[in-house]
Order: C-alpha cells, then structure tokens, then sequence
C-alpha cells in the first residue's frame, strides 16, 4: 500500500460565498473523506483557509511578503488529504470522488508520496 | 438494608476498596496476601455482626479491622521485614495513619485502576482483573459474566496477576505529565467493560447489565477525583449514560435482543438521557475533542426518538469524523447504514461495496437489509452469507427471520 497526497485546487477561493454553500459544501466533503475513512485508507487532512495566508516571494531580489497574490496566479490550494492505496489509478478513483471537482476549473493533482521504505 | 443484604452489598462495593488499599501496603509482590486479609475482614463481619449487631459505622468498621489485620501481620512479619522486602510498610507507619479516609480509599482504588489498565497487560487480562479488583467480583462471577468456565478463568486470573506483578512495584499515581496517556487506557479498559455488558450479541446471553453499570460506577469514581475529573470522562460517562438508557428497551421478556427500530420508545430511560446530557455538555468545555466525545455525540443522536432528517445527517457527520479519528469496521459499517438513511439506499451499497470486508457477518447483514427494497434476491443471498458468518444460534436464528420472510415473497 502506498501513500498519494490529493492536493485541491480552487479556480477561485472567494466563490464559495454563501453559509448555506459553505455548510452544504463541508457536509459533502466529509462525506468523501468519510467514504475513504470508512475503507481505512484515510491518513491525515489539513484544510487550508484563507485568512491567516501570506505569500513570501524573492521580487527583484528581495523577499517580499504579501497578502497573496491569488489573484495573479489562477489557482489556488484549498486543501490537502493523504490517503493509502494500492494503485495510482484507485488514488485518482478516490480523487474523483471528490467534491471539489464540482467547481468548474478546479482541479485535484494527485502525487505519490515518498516513503523511505521502499517495499511500500 | 437487612443484615443479610447489607454484608453482600458491602462486599460489592468495599472489597476492591480494602484490597486496594492493602496492596499499597504490602506491594503488588504480596497481592494474594492482600487479597487474604479483605476476605478475612469480610468473614470477621459474618462471624461478628450476627451476634453483635451490625455496626453503626459498618464500612469504617471493615476499614478497622483491615487496618488492624495488617498491624498483627506486619507485626509478625517485622522480624524478617528487611530480609524479605525493604517496601513493605512498618509497623510505626501503619500505627500513624490515621483511619481511612474516603479520599484516601477513593486516591488507592485510582491508582489501582491504573495500575490495572497498562498498555503491556492484554486487554482479555484487564477484564478479568477490573472485574476481580476493581469490582470486587468472584471466580464464579466473573465465570458467568464473560461466559468462560472456572477454569479458564482462574488460569488467566493468574497469568493477569503475574503481569500485574511484573509491571507494578507499588501502588501509585502515574506522573502528572504521564497521566493524560494513561487515563486513556484507562478510559479504554471501562469503555471494554461496559461493551462486554451491552454489546454482547456474539454470546449466548444478550445483555448482561451487571457489567454495564460496574463500568459505569468506575467512571463515577474518577470523577470524582480532581486528577481524573477531565473532559474526556465526562465524555465516556454520558456515552454509557445514553447507551443504558435503552437497556430496559432493548431486551424482550424472552430475554432476546429488540433492535434499535422495533423498540418501545417509553421504556427509554429519560433520567439516564438528561444525565448523559448533562455530561456531554461538561465534556464539551475545553478544547479537547476525544473518540469519547464523538461516540457520545452519536449516542445522544439514537436517543432522539423518530427518524428526522437532520438526526442521521448529524450522526453521518459524527461518523465520518469518528473514522477520521479512528477506523474501525463497526463503525465503517455504522456509517453506511447512516448514509442510507441521509441518501439512501443505493448510494449506500455502492459505498458498502468498497469497503472490503466480506469476511464480516455484520457487513452482509448490513447489505441485506440494504438490498432488501432494490434487490430481494441479492438481499436473501446476503442475509444467508451472514447467517452462515454468524457465531451463535441466537443470531443465526434472528438472520433466519429475515431468510424465511424474503422467500415468502416470491
């Protein structure tokens, strides 16, 4: 069994706007990470809010921090979960399952965590 | 209280008390001593209160000649003292403690509960000692309570005595910063307890109260000590508080198990809800969110009586979050029958089929009852895999029910 880290990305963070979509959008992602949880494969999440976010970036050769550039990429990470599968593709299974990529433009990369332990 | 109920009740709650206190006197290394003197003091009462007249002071009365029962021996003993264990305690320190106080018996009956509840003592040896130690049970009781023989109790009996020995010198208090890791085995050796009572279905008996409540006056106990006053207990407390509330319902005069569904509501206990009410909401000042905290959650959602929407959304949530924190098949298994009830069936066997536990008779009950309205036929098939899976005829007869009513369908 090998650990795949689901990274979510939001078009644009500031969407989710109303608390009855805020609330109806939490309950759907407990419900995926649930299901995962459910077949022990669930490792450890970390939801990444807005506020409390700052940008550190070199600018002309000076480190400058910011409040964020989200609006200068077009991406931003909302989220992250670590799940356990046997395969890439029952990973990407898991990734598909999420509720994230009901947004238009979102997207969910889905990368193989290294493990020291190479019979993993 | 009659003289002869008054001497088993006393028996019930004092001997685990004595014999703690005890211990810390003489060592783990003299526990069977230890065990000696508290039926000693015991049958001094038999032989003295039907002549005398029982005490006025009946529980001080026992501590007195416990007390006094180790004074003579150490007594005895205190020529060889130094040769056969420098921990022992003298005759001088036993003189000046003063009589036993009911904090002093509340603070050795803790630590004995921890000295019980160690990760390195298997769980299968910590039932049997909290119930001999802890709840001052016999061979005979405990025989009957975990449904082993006598036999096979007093083997394991001995072999948890040699670990017990082997992984405490003396009776203590596990360091202030050592003491919110250990209150969880702790916790964790009641919560067992108190399932072995309720959830008892694997065994020929369906609930077997006794175990519940002896589960439940422990907790009590640590509550009431400021060290083991914590939100976490709080929390276990009203999850025992919520669970028992159904007993009464849940057992039909025949002595088999009613399911949740087919229960008569009135026979809910509604002090023992407004009690685990009241525990919850303590619990729940504090950050700390525990196992405890969310199972109490779900437990208080079943106590709601009817099926609203909002009560299996809140106990989906609950779940979820549980399996977060802590998988287990049961409560993957719990969960997917809550997600039929907030979405429905077929989404729910879409998700019971991923969760790979086909080796489960609980899990093939579960999707028979799922597939009962979409797919009779599967629903048979599956109700026939878990009766077969099923361990007792008990419930291999209730899967049988649901077998026999499918096939008058077609």
């Amino acid at each position: 069994m090998q650990q795949y880290a689901l990274i979510m990305r939001h078009e644009d963070g500031a969407k989710l706007a109303s608390p009855e979509q805020m609330q109806e959008w939490m309950k759907m992602t407990m419900d995926w990470i649930g299901g995962i949880a459910a077949q022990n494969k669930f490792v450890s999440g970390t939801g990444l809010p807005f506020d409390g976010a700052s940008v550190v970036m070199n600018s002309g050769g000076s480190k400058v921090v910011t409040n964020g550039p989200f609006g200068d990429i077009k991406e931003t990470i909302g989220g992250l979960i670590v799940v356990k599968a046997e395969s890439l593709e029952e990973a990407i299974a898991f990734a598909k399952g999420s509720p994230v990529l009901l947004g238009e433009g979102n997207s969910i990369e889905v990368r193989k965590v290294a493990s020291d332990d190479s019979t993993h | 209280m009659h003289q002869q109920e008054l001497i088993p009740h006393l028996f019930r709650t004092e001997f685990a008390k004595i014999n703690a206190v005890l211990i810390k006197y003489f060592g783990f290394k003299h526990i069977e001593l230890a065990e000696d003197l508290t039926m000693e003091t015991f049958a001094a009462a038999l032989e003295n209160w039907p002549y005398q007249g029982v005490p006025e002071q009946p529980r001080a009365w026992l501590y007195q000649v416990a007390k006094n029962k180790a004074k003579n021996l150490v007594a005895r003993q205190e020529v060889f003292r130094n040769k056969i264990e420098k921990q022992w305690v003298s005759e001088q320190e036993l003189s000046q403690t003063g009589e036993w106080s009911e904090t002093f018996v509340l603070d050795q009956t803790l630590q004995m509960m921890f000295a019980i509840c160690k990760p390195e003592i298997p769980a299968e040896s910590q039932i049997g000692l909290a119930l001999r130690y802890l709840c001052g049970f016999g061979i005979e009781e405990i025989s009957s309570a975990l449904m082993v023989n006598i036999e096979t109790v007093n083997k394991r009996l001995f072999r948890a005595k040699q670990k017990l020995k082997s992984g405490n010198k003396t009776l203590e208090f596990p360091a202030e910063d050592l003491l919110v890791q250990r209150i969880d085995n702790v916790l964790l050796t009641l919560y067992l307890l108190f399932s072995e009572g309720y959830h008892s279905e694997n065994k020929e008996e369906v609930i077997r109260e006794d175990l519940c409540f002896e589960a439940m006056q422990l907790t009590e106990q640590l509550l009431l000590h400021q060290k083991t006053n914590l939100p976490q207990v709080h929390a276990l407390y009203a999850l025992m508080c919520f669970q028992a509330s159904r007993l009464k319902a849940r057992k039909s005069e025949e002595g088999t198990l009613i399911l949740y569904q087919d229960q008569d509501v009135e026979l809910w206990d509604q002090y023992l809800i407004a009690k685990g009410v009241s525990h919850l909401h303590i619990a729940s000042q504090g950050k700390l969110l525990s196992k405890y905290h969310l199972e109490a959650s779900i437990a208080y959602w079943y106590t709601v009586a009817g099926e609203r929407v909002e009560k299996w959304e809140n106990i989906l949530l609950l779940y979820n979050k549980l399996l977060v924190m802590q998988y287990s098949p049961l409560t993957a298994l719990q969960r997917t029958f809550a997600l039929s009830k907030v979405h429905g069936v077929r989404k729910a066997i879409v998700e019971a089929e991923k969760l790979d536990l086909s080796d489960n008779q609980f899990y093939h009950a579960l999707l028979g009852y799922l597939y009962e309205t979409v797919d009779p036929a599967m629903a048979e098939k599956n109700y026939i895999r878990a009766r077969n899976l099923a361990k007792t005829q008990k419930e291999k007869s209730v899967l049988q029910i649901h077998i026999d009513r499918l096939n008058n369908l077609h």
